[in-house]
This record gives C-alpha cells, sequence and structure tokens, in this order.
C-alpha cells in the first residue's frame, strides 16, 4: 500500500509554499481582480507543476522511461522553441490597438520613449545585488510593463528566473493603480498635477493608420532588429484591424485568438513555478527589483514631461509622461483618475492615452534593444 | 565581477535610451511627415 502515501511523503516544504503561492494568485486573480486571465491560469498550474512526480511534467518511469508531460510540453513548443505563444499574444494585442490618439499628437511618442527608464534602472540596480548580465536584463525588462515581452527577452537569453520574471510583470501590471500614484506623487507638486491640458485632435486619414504599422515595423527592423519580431506580430495584429477588408480576421486575433493564446500562455509559464527553480531568495529579490523598475518608469516619463515643459509656453501636466509606460489602457486610467481628484473636471485621458499607446511600441523597441545590447557583451 | 557588470549596465542603458528616443523620434518625424502628405 506504500504507493498510496509515498506522493504525500515526498511533500518538500518548498512544494507547499508553491502551493500557497499559487492559491494566492488564484485568490489575487478571483478576490481583486488582478490581471486575472494570467494570474488565475499561472496560480493553478503552479500547484499542477508542484505535485509530487507530477504527470504534467516529464518523468522517468521504471520499466517505461521517459513520458512526456503536458505543460512541460507546451513550454517546449510554445516558449522555449521560438517563443511561439508571446508573439501570437502580439497580433491579438496590435489588433485591440487603436494608435489614433497617438497619431493625432506624434509628440506623445517620446513619453514612451522616456518611460522606458526604469529598465535600465533596473539591470544596473540588478548587476549590483550580484544578478549576471543575462539575468540582470531578463528582470530589468519587468520595466517594459509588457507581459509578453517580459518572457520573450528572458527566454530569448536563458534567464533562469523566467518564472519570477512572469510573476513580477503581470503582478505589477495589475498594482498599477498603486504603483503609479505613489511614484507620479513622488517627483509632482500638486499645482503641476493641476495642469489643464487642450485636446485638439488632428486629422488621422484611412491612409495614415494604414501606412502607420507597415512604416513602424520597417524604421523598428532597421534601429533594433531583434524587435523585429516582437512588434512585426504587434504591427501585423494592428494592420489587420485598420486595413479596412479583413473584419473577420481582426475580432478573431482580438478574441479568440488572443483569449485562447492568454489561456495556454499562463498554465505554459506555470513550468518555470517548480520549487526547485521558484523559491529563492534571488525571486524577492526579483519582485523588489521589479517594483523599483515600474516606479522609475514612471519617474523617467514624469521627469521628461517636466523637461519639456521648460522650453514650452502652454505647459504640459506631466503626469501625461508616467502613462508612457506599456500597461494599456490601465496606466492612462491611473493619470486621468489623478487629474481628476485634483482638480475636478480637468481632463487629460487623450494625451494620457496617446503616451500609453506609445508605451505599447516604445516597450517592445526597448525589448529588442535589450537583446541586441546584451548580447554583445556575454 | 559585480562592478564590471554594473559599469556594463550602465553602457547599456545610455545605450539603450538612446536607442529608444531615436526609433521612437524617427517614427514620431515620420508620422508628422505622413500626415502632411496624407491629409490630401
Amino acid at each position: 500500500m506504500e504507493f498510496l502515501y509515498e506522493g504525500i511523503l515526498s511533500v518538500t516544504w518548498q512544494q507547499l509554499l508553491m502551493y500557497g503561492i499559487g492559491i494566492l494568485l488564484i485568490w489575487l486573480a478571483i478576490k481583486k481582480e488582478y490581471e486575472p486571465s494570467l494570474l488565475l491560469p499561472m496560480g493553478f498550474g503552479a500547484i499542477l507543476v508542484n505535485l509530487p512526480a507530477s504527470g504534467v511534467l516529464n518523468q522517468v518511469l521504471a520499466g517505461v522511461g521517459e513520458t512526456s508531460g503536458i505543460i512541460e510540453w507546451l513550454f517546449n513548443v510554445g516558449i522555449e522553441a521560438a517563443e511561439a505563444f508571446p508573439l501570437l499574444l502580439f497580433i491579438g494585442i496590435g489588433a485591440m490597438i487603436d494608435f489614433g490618439p497617438l497619431l493625432s499628437q506624434p509628440v506623445m511618442f517620446l513619453f514612451g520613449a522616456a518611460a522606458q527608464f526604469g529598465i535600465f534602472f533596473a539591470i544596473c540596480a540588478a548587476t549590483l545585488l550580484g544578478f549576471d548580465l543575462k539575468d540582470a536584463a531578463s528582470i530589468g525588462i519587468i520595466g517594459a510593463a509588457d507581459g509578453p515581452t517580459s518572457i520573450l527577452v528572458s527566454q530569448i537569453l536563458r534567464s533562469n528566473y523566467i518564472g519570477a520574471i512572469a510573476v513580477a510583470a503581470y503582478s505589477y501590471m495589475a498594482l498599477v493603480p498603486i504603483v503609479q500614484p505613489f511614484a507620479i506623487r513622488l517627483v509632482t507638486t500638486k499645482k503641476e498635477r493641476k495642469i489643464r491640458m487642450t485636446y485638439k485632435p488632428g486629422n488621422v486619414s484611412k491612409t495614415l493608420r494604414i501606412a502607420f504599422p507597415i512604416v513602424v515595423t520597417i524604421i523598428v527592423g532597421m534601429v533594433a532588429p531583434m524587435s523585429v519580431a516582437l512588434v512585426g506580430f504587434l504591427m501585423f495584429g494592428n494592420l489587420l484591424r485598420e486595413c479596412g477588408v479583413l473584419g473577420n480576421l481582426s475580432d478573431t486575433a482580438q478574441t479568440s485568438l488572443a483569449n485562447l493564446i492568454t489561456l495556454l500562455l499562463g498554465i505554459t509559464i506555470s513550468f518555470s513555478m517548480r520549487a526547485d527553480a521558484f523559491v529563492q531568495i534571488d525571486t524577492l529579490m526579483i519582485m523588489i527589483i521589479g517594483l523599483l523598475a515600474f516606479v522609475f518608469d514612471t519617474i523617467g516619463g514624469v521627469l521628461f514631461a517636466k523637461f519639456i515643459n521648460l522650453f514650452r509656453k502652454e505647459k504640459l501636466n506631466p503626469m501625461i509622461g508616467g502613462a508612457g509606460i506599456s500597461a494599456f489602457p490601465m496606466s492612462a486610467r491611473v493619470v486621468q483618475k489623478m487629474a481628476q481628484e485634483e482638480e475636478p473636471g480637468n481632463i487629460i485621458l487623450m494625451h494620457a492615452v496617446g503616451a500609453n499607446v506609445s508605451g505599447q511600441i516604445a516597450s517592445v523597441v526597448a525589448g529588442g534593444l535589450v537583446i541586441s545590447l546584451v548580447t554583445r557583451f556575454l | 565581477m559585480m562592478m564590471e557588470n554594473f559599469y556594463i549596465a550602465l553602457e547599456i542603458m545610455g545605450k539603450g535610451m538612446l536607442g529608444i528616443f531615436a526609433a521612437l523620434g524617427i517614427i514620431m518625424l515620420s508620422v508628422m511627415a505622413m500626415s502632411k502628405i496624407f491629409k490630401k
């Protein structure tokens, strides 16, 4: 009868801790609605992969040899082989994004660039804490505030911490309404947060909307070739949306494809949440550095807006700089809510949305640049 | 080794931010140009 209880006896405290973390993620997803589409599959997957001799992982059975486990197979095929899941998700994301607010005020592109500062700050912080360069870069990319980019970069750089990085990236994206107001208040005065901005939308022609994804792909491909997969799939999705003749494909990309990949991505990432890889002091450090990355992204964007204000007669509300991170549309909403609280009736939403969608492009460019730059030093 | 990696990270920071601003700046200018071209 030993076979009935040998599983129970072989559970380690690290695996028990992972059950707790899995349940916590599921609780956050259901009770707090923090990125439920990712955190719930990841939480459940964390339990699945940490059951003793779990059948979702490859196992060696006496007299039979190696058997394949579904989650390990999904990870090998969907993430490790060619980063298929995060990339396919980008088609859906691209199809969901309306770049109109950005195209009507192109200066907002610069805020997306400035708000990637946290990535590089976090890379520096991680190296000071003893992480090697490829792990530091993978941890820093949490600051892209973009789950698929974080997974893709950490996978390409063969980081040992892909599970912790994915958990940090998605958790902090869910915590943007808490993290960003704190960071914005650190570097702005009440008077600055009250600044009103007029919105004069420029005319965005259909031709421009169609040309935009093609031009962006070519430009980014030239500047940061390692971004081509990311930005190319993002822009392909957007082209489906804007071309006007592929409504069905655009709808499928936005709904069925995005949902299916999201569902598989969450549970697949849980492969890297095995107790032996996840329960380490490094995971705690990654969570702290990830938080710093989000804070310094926001600070970078806000300070850049203040810098631009030095040269402008009509001042910008510097909070829109903070919306330059990739967490869309949450960051724009947070900034608008803050503006409304400081000065009832102050509407800066469309400016913030412009900066926010710019962050989507900037984050994938940053991902490509990080891969390209780091690999030169490895 | 740690300090060596930190100096490399600083270099990556400089080049990375420059690269992002360059890429986004070029895209911004292209969009401005295209807005004028495709207005008609």
